[in-house]
């Protein structure tokens, strides 16, 4: 039994069915992130959650009560909005106390609960102000402070963070993060951002075509992907996935893979349990911080291949400099210490991480290693 | 608000700019001449317009024929002036343009925020009231009246411009809410407020623009309107707009011109002053969500 229970959660419009029985517990004081492209149903169950949208079969319980058909005013959540849905015509502290006047709490006790708030989020000199005044970060507070007055169970973030510039959205991260981790509140955040659900979350849902992919701690999610759609979409740049051949040499299973000449280079793998893969063909999922110079390889891994290829493309990013080539008949990217020394065109010996490396079932997209 | 921005997309010069000028002061002042024409005639003693000369200013300056046209003047069978029958329009539209606006506000929520199956369908209907002529509700809206008690009463004549006007309202109501955005809803229903504490904390204190938009269309179109007033009214509950239309029938021997003008500029007076106050927001309000920001 969980804190917030979504129990074979299924959603259908007419025939059309978008979410499949989702089933994901989280605990008390849990930051729950579900993740995935646009149109994968991670918005729809967030608004399930929150009793804006009926749920067709199964069961959403929180603190152990069935909140089907509870309405969303009853469910003691809060939610910010994308666009933070600050009620225009009010004034920041009648937008924070809104709830609390419509659910009969006293204006002294109103008052007080908002001071409190505007004082945690260092909003007090905004009380006053109207919504069209503010800046986007202010704004964003201010939804979050409308959030907070109320002291729900279970606090929902639609894509709160996805209108503002690069850098407030950055600085506003690390706020939740803190804001979390101070309060301790149960927390379900939906974003299509990889790095922000890495970031914040203490567990991770990754969602696609209605289906929840994978569940699991962020490490674990990007370590250990449960398909080729995690691996590729948690993670940036992308991590490259080749086809590659299975061969066992000195009883060792390896990874044939062709570089850009057509030779094979040949990757041992760290486990053993590929042997059974002799001569068949997989996707081998290589990150692109795996693949380095010989002196920038991990130290403490214990399972460094060495590979011959040409470099195509370099491109310095100031802390690091990726550097692309031709590997399987794929364009991989590698992702290298700025003081490489690579050039274009240049036959170059890369270090891989086998220790990280990752296999995949070429006909379920499934991982079988490790 | 922002000043417009004046771009010139066309770059013309100066003597195309003198002839598109005058041309359009040609035009403005031929449109103001009727204007003119009312006013000048209805400061003059009657013998100055029978003696011909419409568009001579007056010679003798006088405020007699507004004071006959509004308490004095024979209209049917009283010399009572227009003045009872102002109050019987401001008592029809007042209301009328009140219930119409809020009806429609409320279609307007209903059809944006609380969608049902077959609402597209409900609201293609009543956009249907926009198009159906006067003449056809005549017969079916007396029996109408009749059966509910209220013919030939102001009350009578203030429903069914209600009536009439919703199809109207329901429209710029709907358009506007339309990109109202529906996570604000979403938020206040997730604060406790429901469907009418929506609508009076969230929704109506947003929509001024819209609502001035109403305000002016339903206040000219209904005062404006004869057909209704004429049908449906007894002699007591006559609008403005009869009873102008008596008022220049029913002459007792000579026809007062100089009264016939001063009353119809008495008729055109509350619509002009409506215009006149409300209409920078007119404009507003029909250019709202159009440009985002």
């Amino acid at each position: 039994m969980g804190f917030l229970d979504i129990d074979n959660a299924t959603k259908s419009y007419g025939a059309v069915e978008v979410l499949h029985k989702v089933d994901i517990s989280v605990q008390e004081g849990e930051f729950l992130v579900l993740v995935g492209p646009s149109g994968c149903g991670k918005s729809t169950l967030l608004n399930m959650i929150a009793g804006l949208e009926e749920i067709t079969s199964g069961e959403i319980r929180i603190k152990d009560q069935v909140m089907n058909g509870v309405h969303p005013s009853n469910r003691n959540i809060a939610m910010v909005f994308q666009s933070y849905a600050l009620y225009p015509n009010m004034t920041v502290g009648q937008n924070i106390t809104f709830g609390l006047e419509m659910h009969g709490v006293p204006k002294p006790e109103r008052e007080k609960a908002m001071q409190e708030v505007a004082k945690l989020l260092q909003i007090e000199q905004l009380l006053d102000r109207k919504p069209g005044q503010l800046s986007g970060g202010q704004r964003q507070r201010v939804a979050m402070g409308r959030a907070l007055v109320r002291n729900p169970d279970v606090f929902l973030f639609d894509e709160p963070l996805s209108n503002l510039d690069a850098k407030l959205r950055v600085d506003m991260r690390t706020e939740i993060k803190k804001l979390h981790q101070n309060l301790g509140t149960t927390i379900v955040y939906v974003t299509h951002d990889q790095i922000e659900a890495m970031t914040l979350s203490s567990r991770i849902a990754v969602m696609n075509g209605g289906y929840v992919q994978q569940l699991g701690a962020p490490q674990e999610i990007y370590d250990t992907p449960a398909n080729i759609f995690v691996a590729t979409f948690m993670g940036s740049p992308a991590m490259n996935v080749v086809p590659a051949k299975v061969t066992v040499l000195n009883g060792r299973p390896h990874a044939e893979v062709a570089v850009h000449d057509g030779s094979m280079a040949q990757l041992p793998f760290s486990q053993d349990n590929l042997a059974a893969w002799d001569g068949r063909e997989i996707l081998l999922g290589i990150r692109p911080e795996t693949i380095t110079d010989l002196d920038g390889a991990d130290r403490k891994s214990s399972n460094i291949a060495q590979m011959a290829n040409r470099i195509v493309v370099t491109e310095p990013a100031g802390s690091d400099t990726f550097v692309s080539m031709q590997l399987g008949g794929r364009d991989v990217i590698a992702r290298m210490r700025s003081d490489a020394e690579v050039a274009p065109g240049q036959d170059f010996n890369f270090a891989v991480n086998m220790e990280k490396a990752v296999a995949f079932d070429p006909e379920s997209e499934m991982r079988i290693l490790p | 608000m922002s000043q417009a921005t004046q771009d010139t997309a066309i770059r013309t010069g100066r003597v195309t700019r003198t002839l598109i000028y005058l041309v359009l002061l040609l035009f403005g002042l031929f449109y103001l001449l009727p204007l003119y024409v009312m006013l000048v005639n209805s400061v003059k003693p009657l013998e100055e317009i029978t003696g011909g000369g419409m568009m001579n200013l007056p010679q003798v300056f006088t405020i007699e024929p507004w004071l006959k046209a509004w308490s004095s003047a024979q209209i049917g069978v009283d010399p009572t002036g227009l003045k009872p029958y102002f109050w019987n329009s401001i008592k029809m539209v007042v209301p009328a343009v009140i219930v119409s606006t809020i009806l429609g506000a409320l279609n307007g929520y209903v059809l944006t925020k609380w969608r049902f199956k077959y609402d597209t369908i409900l609201f293609g209907l009543m956009l249907f009231a926009c198009f159906i002529p006067f003449q056809i509700v005549l017969i079916p809206m007396a029996r109408m009246l009749g059966i509910i008690g209220l013919a030939g009463t102001t009350w009578g004549l203030a429903l069914v411009h209600v009536v009439y006007g919703i199809g109207f309202t329901t429209l710029y109501f709907r358009n506007y809410y339309a990109v109202f955005p529906t996570e604000l809803i979403r938020a206040a229903q997730i604060d406790g407020a429901g469907f009418f504490q929506i609508f009076w904390r969230i929704l109506l204190p947003s929509s001024g623009p819209i609502a001035v938009v109403s305000i002016i269309w339903q206040f000219t179109n209904i005062w404006n309107d004869f057909l209704f007033g004429a049908s449906f009214a007894d002699a007591n509950s006559q609008p403005m707009t009869v009873a102008l239309n008596n008022l220049v029938q029913s002459s007792t021997g000579v026809k007062e011109y100089n009264v016939h003008f001063a009353g119809a500029i008495l008729a055109a007076m509350p619509t002009l002053l409506v215009y006149i106050v409300a209409g920078r927001y007119f404009v507003r309000g029909l250019m709202a969500g159009s440009v985002k920001g």
